[in-house]
Order: structure tokens, then sequence, then C-alpha cells
């Protein structure tokens, strides 16, 4: 309000430096100027602070690390109609995962590793990874069995069922015994660098709640060496 | 019963136009959904990037670019999608991706029309730049976040996710844009905010397809293709007979103003000439 007073009166006394339509312009595009800084701004800080994809989210084979994903994917949704077994959805607002990404959860419907891999072929970004031309080296995440209390085997029985329905048994996932104070446990035993994370055994986990998950690698695995903060605490 | 029949034809006639864009939008939208028998789906995918009749890539080049500026390597198909849909709105016009094939379109037309029906007077004014403004906001974003900023809220590929997995939140969105267009803002979403339709008009800036004053003397300025258009700025250089064709890309060629106009004097035609204005200023018609 106090600017446009001055501006007439600037009209009014030396009308001969005024030049009221560039004037109108410049003050349209510095008050545009303002509302997209101010915009980004506000905007950049609500899309940092969007919470983290959930453990639970899986990408289809061949999917980028997640970071690159994010930026790589254009949310199209061919994957998840060219799955025969439409284990694929795109993410809604309700999942939690960036909008319009395409993931499954294993625990629902897990990947059933077709051997020519339709998913990929049909991403036209490379989101997912054209240079993944065997399923057996994909990399979704890593089953990892998270619940020694609960896991039948673990309580001496011979379930197994996780072992027995892996599409890979035998490479990713075996029995090795343990003697422990129960006696002896065959123990189902994920070899990580096999395990392609589909899930097939978090589906089928006789459990209510599944015992083996497949979880993100990064969440899954730790990673050898040293912890400086660990050390220094005593 | 003759003049039922006669009336339902006019009727027709007057809103030719309309009549087409619509069929087209839809189509478009059931193309994505629904298994022809012994053929299949005509699409697969989504607006952001599809599979046409098995073979033919398309992909949104604004949604493409999102991704590139947020550091995606370039991909072959992706890019050839992006070519032949960016190719086709720089010849023909920008904006005719707003009234043809945008699904959300439809709803703001709804809105608007429901808007003209119920008489609602109050109206949010908005500056038409607002959309580029949003447009550059978007493009900043995705460098400096590293995701496809604008696909994070994009209203165009979420009403076509809702219409597979309905979600509570989505359709909210949905319902709140038509709202806004309804009660709060006139043409609010498509005519001031929406940045897909800012790219859009940029990149056919240029375009061909255009509404030309055939017979301008037909003119009798009665303005109302103004009342109907819903860029209505576009119009007014050729019903103040300044201009033979409307050049300004905001022109979304829905053709509103063809069925409105009843004297004969507009047409949509392939304009290949150049020099209808000069530096953004039309030339006065001889
Ligand atoms: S490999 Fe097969 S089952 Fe797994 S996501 Fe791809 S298409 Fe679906
Ligand atoms: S096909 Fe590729 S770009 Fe499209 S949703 Fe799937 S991963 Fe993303
Ligand atoms: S996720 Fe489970 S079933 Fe799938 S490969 Fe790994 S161990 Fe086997
Ligand atoms: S299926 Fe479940 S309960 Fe059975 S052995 Fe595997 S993890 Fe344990």
């Amino acid at each position: 309000m106090t600017k446009h007073t001055t501006a007439k009166e600037l009209a009014t006394v030396r009308p001969d430096v005024e030049e009221p339509m560039r004037r109108k312009v410049f003050k349209r595009v510095f008050r545009h100027m303002g509302v997209a800084v101010l915009g980004t701004v506000v905007a950049q800080a609500a899309i940092f602070s969007r919470p983290a994809r959930a453990a639970k989210i899986l990408r289809p084979p061949g999917a980028l690390p997640e970071k690159e994903f994010d930026s790589t994917c254009i949310r199209c949704g061919l994957c998840v109609k060219d799955c025969p077994y439409d284990i694929l959805k795109l993410a809604s607002w309700a999942d939690p995962a960036p909008l319009g990404t395409p993931f499954f959860v294993a625990r629902q419907d897990p990947c059933r590793m077709c051997t020519d891999i339709p998913c990929v072929k049909a991403c036209p970004t490379g989101a997912l990874d054209p240079l993944l031309t065997d399923i057996r080296k994909a990399d979704m995440g890593v089953a990892v069995l998270v619940d020694h209390e609960n896991c039948l085997n673990y309580k001496g029985l011979t379930c197994s069922v996780c072992v027995r329905v892996c599409p890979i048994r035998g490479e990713a996932i075996s029995l090795k015994p343990i003697q422990n104070e129960r006696g002896l446990l065959q123990i189902p035993t994920v070899n990580p660098d096999k395990c392609t994370g589909c899930g097939t055994c978090e589906k089928h986990c006789v459990l209510s709640e599944a015992a083996i998950r497949v979880l993100p690698r990064e969440l899954g695995l730790g990673v050898s060496g040293a912890n400086a903060a660990g050390r220094g605490v005593w | 019963m003759a003049g039922l029949f006669r009336r339902m034809v006019s009727g027709l006639k007057s809103r030719r136009w309309l009549l087409i864009r619509r069929t087209l939008q839809i189509l478009i939208v059931l193309a994505f959904v629904v298994d022809i028998p012994e053929v299949g789906r005509i699409a697969h995918g989504n607006l952001s990037s599809s599979l046409w009749f098995w073979n033919v890539p398309l992909t949104d080049p604004f949604v493409l670019l999102q991704s590139l500026l947020a550091g995606a390597p370039l991909a072959k198909t992706a890019l050839i999608g992006a070519a032949i849909v960016a190719g086709f709105y720089a010849f023909f016009g920008g904006r005719i991706y707003c009234s043809w094939v945008c699904p959300i379109n439809m709803l703001t037309d709804a809105a608007h029309w429901l808007r003209q029906k119920l008489k609602i007077k109050g109206n949010l004014t908005l500056s038409r730049e607002l959309r580029s403004v949003l447009l550059v906001m978007a493009l900043v974003l995705s460098v400096v976040t590293g995701t496809l900023a604008w696909e994070m809220i994009n209203p165009i590929t979420l009403f076509q996710r809702e219409l597979m997995w309905t979600s509570a939140a989505g359709v909210t969105f949905l319902a709140a844009l038509f709202l806004f267009d309804f009660l709060v803002s006139r043409r609010g979403w498509c005519g001031h905010l929406c940045p897909v339709g800012a790219f859009y008009k940029w990149l056919g800036r240029y375009g061909r397809l255009r509404i030309t004053a055939l017979k301008i003397d037909a003119c009798s300025g009665c303005s109302d293709c103004i009342k109907v258009c819903p860029e209505p700025h576009v119009l007014a250089p050729l019903v103040a007979q300044k201009a033979m064709t409307v050049t300004d890309s905001d022109c979304t060629r829905c053709g509103a103003c063809l069925d409105k106009c009843n004297s004969g004097a507009l047409a949509m035609k392939l304009d290949m000439h150049r020099g209808v204005s000069f530096r953004g200023i039309p030339i006065v018609k001889s």
C-alpha cells in the first residue's frame, strides 16, 4: 500500500521519468518471483519431511537404488500392467511409499520370479534396470529370520515351510543344524548373496505374523567394519 | 415428433465440438481400463507414459523433464515417447492436451457448468500467470529434491490411479479440486493454477491449429464467444477486430467459441502463415 502511494507521488512530482508500463511489468514479475521463491522453500521443506518408505514396501526386480528409483521412475504403471501375477500396485497417498511408485508387499503377494521378467521389459525409463536379464540376480531385498522366539524350527519342530517354498531353495535358504540347550535345531538360514528378496518365504510362513521377513537390504543386513561411535562409549 | 427430432439435431449441432472432444476424452480414459474381448486393452500404463496398440510408446514430456531434472539417466523408450508427444503438441498447439486429452478437464468443466447453473458469483481472483510460477517451481523443486516434484500431487495421473485403486485420500483431493473450481474460483484450476497446462502452453507456443476469423465481417461483436471461452483473453484481439487468428497459446482449442458463434465468423484451421503478429502485437487486418 505504501509503495503504491509513493509511486503515485513520484508520478505527480516527476512525470517525465515515470514509466508506468515497465514499472507495472516489473512489479508483476517481482511479485511472481516472490511467490515462486516462497513456494519453493515451503514445498521443499514439505518434500524433505516426507516419511521414508516403509520396510514392507518392496520394489519390483531390477529397481535402481531407492533414491535413483525415485527420480527415474515416472510412475506410469507399465510394470504393474505387465506382471502376470498382478502383485504390483502404484502407491496411493494411503501407501507408505512415494506417490505413484510401484511396489509389492511380500506377505500379501510375493514376486514369482518370472524367468522372462516382463516387468523389467515393460519399463520405459530404466528405473527397472534393463541389464537385469537373470531373475536370480534380482535384488528386491533380503529375507531375514527376524523372530527367533516364535519360529517353529527354533522351538525344535520341523516346520521348514519357508525353506520348502523358496524358488531357489538350497541356495538362497537352507536348513543349518545348530545344537543348543533345546537339542539339535534345524534353522532356516538365508544366504544373502543368493536371496533375491522375492518374499515367497514370508508369504508362506505359517505363523499369523511371519517370523521371516524380506527387508530392503540396507535394513536387513549389517555391514562389516568398525563402528567408531560404538567403541567410544566405554 | 419431427419437431423434437429437429430440436435434438440442432441441440447436438450447437454442441458439436464439445461432444467430439468429450467423446475423445472418455475414450482415452476407457482405453486404459477396458479390456475389449478378443483384442485386449488398447492402452497400457497411464498418462505419464503409456504403450498404445501394443507398439507405440507415448510419454508425457513434462513428467520426463521433471525426472531428468531430478537426475534420471536417459532412456530410449521414454525419450522416443516424449518426442512423439512433444512434436505433436509443438506443431498443432500445446493446450490441445487440456481440452482433448486431460481427464481433469472433465471435472473442472463440470464444476464450471454447475457454477453457471447455480449462478455462483463469488470469485477468488487469481493471476493467470500463477501456473507458470508453479511450473517453474515444479522444475526447480525436481532439481533440488531429486524427486518428481509435481507428480507428488498431480491430479491427472492421480485420477487414473483412483479409477483402479480408489483411496480415500485421492478421492478427497479430487473432490477438493472440484469444489475449488465450483465455489471458490472461476476456472481456478485449469485457467490459473495447473502447471501442466502452463508447460503445454509454452511447448505449443507456435502451434498451428488456430481459431481463425474466416469472415471477420460476419462478426457482430457480440462477444458471446468470449463469455464461453475458458481463456477469454485469447479472443479479445479477434473480437476487437485487431487480429485474424487466435495466436495466444493459452487457447485450448476446445471449440466452445465455435459452438457458440452462429454467425459463421469463426473456424478451426491449420494456419501456416507467419507474421500474423509482430512481437506479440497482432497485426490489424487489411
Ligand atoms: S518378476 Fe514376474 S512376478 Fe515378479 S514382479 Fe516381475 S512380473 Fe511380477
Ligand atoms: S514401468 Fe518403470 S517407470 Fe513405469 S512405474 Fe514401473 S518402474 Fe516406474
Ligand atoms: S526371499 Fe525367501 S523365498 Fe525368496 S529367494 Fe529369498 S529366501 Fe528364497
Ligand atoms: S515358515 Fe515360519 S515358522 Fe516355519 S520355519 Fe519358516 S519362519 Fe519358521
